[in-house]
């Protein structure tokens, strides 16, 4: 405990930042190399949004109705392979042991592997939400506030899905289990997030919608205290 | 020591037996209530209906032991992250295990219900959406611990889970009624805030409800005993298994 303490006092704070950036580093460095994660993604998302499309198309009278939900599993789904990814490497080339082996907080290994994750997620939703907007007719000046929700969304879902995907690698059945441990845990942030879309597309005053996003946030700040917490249990041997 | 051990777990062996058997008794008598001696609902108008409305005293005891095993199990999990010790790791295994058989309970007698009383086997409504949940939650937990062989890595990951999905119940609780407040629900639920307002409870139907609750908690605990004592056994044969083969079974 004194180890979190004395990472969080200003004096030390810069030489965790500065871990925790290392660690998201290397992580960036190795998606660019092999830009294997992001371009399936980015593809999965645009078939999910595609597919999804056409196929309410044929029956909805009018698809904007969808849209929230639509844009949301896409979110939902396209982040599962992408978290489900993240320790894969980690522990089939032994980076897992070398970062445990260093001398860092395990906590900043958690911040590190989440704000990756977020970075990665966020960039294809940043792909996807243009073209969203486009094939669901949306109006394109709902952009920046979406972009909110979607980040508050991210950090949610990178949040759990970080200390899951760090459980689920250890698993025999490795990253089938993730959804099914995440999908659930995870619905009071789908709901908020959806509710917080629709309010903006259907430009409903934010006033109206603030407990959503009250919601969003706390959500946010306790599940990522509770995942900074347990990391340390999933990743100690 | 040890004669005076083997007393203790005798006498608590025997405290057990006795709890069983009254149970299965409670549980008897909990039925007759249910099925003979409450009256039947009178505002109701078909003959289903009233039939129907009688799951209620054994489906509302299932939802309860559900979210007290649901309680049971965040709170051994976080025992065990604490002491590490094997013993809490068996208690929320074993409250997770009897949690979702009674939810499976809730899930199944309430569409058998629903349908004759509300013309539907389903609806979003706050009560089913979180069950449903809860239900996914359960066995979310329970397959992880089936995906991992390394028994205190099971143990760990499966508390981490427990609590994370503790947390996410009151949560969920709470986002599912205010996307129902904004979207009323097919049958809007009684003003007492029961699934079966308005119904105007006589006397008799609230003694059998409060029967069956009573009855089901004392069911609860010793199911639990009874898992608790089988995952040791288990846990023995194991290690005797490993100790005179040298192989995990």
């Amino acid at each position: 405990m004194n180890d979190v303490l004395g990472a969080i006092m200003p004096l030390n704070f810069n030489r965790y930042l500065y871990k925790v950036l290392a660690i998201v580093a290397k992580d960036v460095t190795t998606e660019l190399r092999t830009k294997e994660m992001m371009s399936a993604m980015a593809v999965f998302s645009l078939l999910i949004i595609f597919i999804f499309n056409f196929t309410f198309d044929l029956r909805a009278e009018n698809i904007s109705t969808l849209a929230p939900g639509v844009l949301w599993v896409t979110i939902a789904f396209a982040s599962m392979l992408g978290l489900s990814r993240s320790f894969i490497l980690e522990l089939d080339k032994g980076v897992l042991d070398g970062l445990l082996l260093a001398p860092v907080d395990r906590s900043a290994i958690y911040f590190g592997k989440m704000l990756g994750n977020a970075l990665f997620i966020g960039t294809v939703e940043l792909l996807i939400l243009p073209i969203f907007i486009i094939l669901f007719n949306q109006p394109l000046a709902s952009l920046p506030k979406l972009s909110g929700v979607v980040l508050l969304g991210t950090v949610g879902l990178a949040g759990v899905g970080t200390l899951f995907s760090a459980m689920a690698v250890h698993t025999r059945t490795r990253e089938m289990l993730l959804p099914i441990m995440l999908f659930p845990v995870i619905v009071p942030l789908i709901l908020g997030a959806v509710r917080l879309t629709a309010a903006i597309l259907d430009e409903i005053p934010l006033a109206e919608v603030s407990h959503w996003l009250a919601l969003l946030v706390a959500f946010d700040v306790i599940f990522m205290a509770a995942s900074f917490m347990l990391f340390e249990f999933v990743v100690e041997e | 020591m040890p004669k005076s051990l083997t007393q203790q777990t005798n006498s608590r062996a025997n405290f057990f037996t006795g709890l069983t058997m009254i149970s299965g008794l409670l549980i008897v008598v909990g039925l007759y209530m249910a099925l003979i001696w409450a009256p039947e609902a009178a505002n109701l108008q078909t003959a289903n209906e009233r039939y129907a409305q009688r799951i209620f005293y054994f489906h509302v005891p299932a939802a309860w032991i559900g979210f007290l095993a649901l309680i049971g199990s965040a709170i051994f999990s976080i025992l065990y992250l604490v002491t590490r010790q094997e013993r809490w790791d068996i208690w929320a295994l074993s409250s997770v295990e009897i949690g979702l058989a009674f939810f499976t309970m809730v899930m199944v007698s309430g569409p058998i219900w629903a349908k004759p009383t509300w013309n539907v086997w389903w609806t979003w409504d706050p009560r089913l959406t979180i069950s449903a949940i809860c239900w996914l939650l359960y066995v979310g937990y329970l397959m992880l611990r089936g995906a991992i062989d390394h028994p205190e890595r099971q143990a760990r990951f499966a508390a981490v889970y427990g609590i994370v999905a503790s947390f996410s119940v009151p949560a969920n609780w709470l986002a599912i009624r205010w996307w129902r407040t904004i979207h009323p629900a097919v049958v809007a639920p009684g003003q007492n805030g029961n699934t079966v307002g308005g119904f105007g409870m006589s006397d008799r139907i609230l003694d059998t409800l409060f029967f069956c609750l009573f009855a089901f908690t004392i069911f609860y605990i010793v199911l639990m005993y009874h898992r608790i004592n089988l995952e040791n056994q288990k846990r023995q044969v194991e290690a005797l298994k490993q100790r005179i083969l040298g192989v995990r079974g």
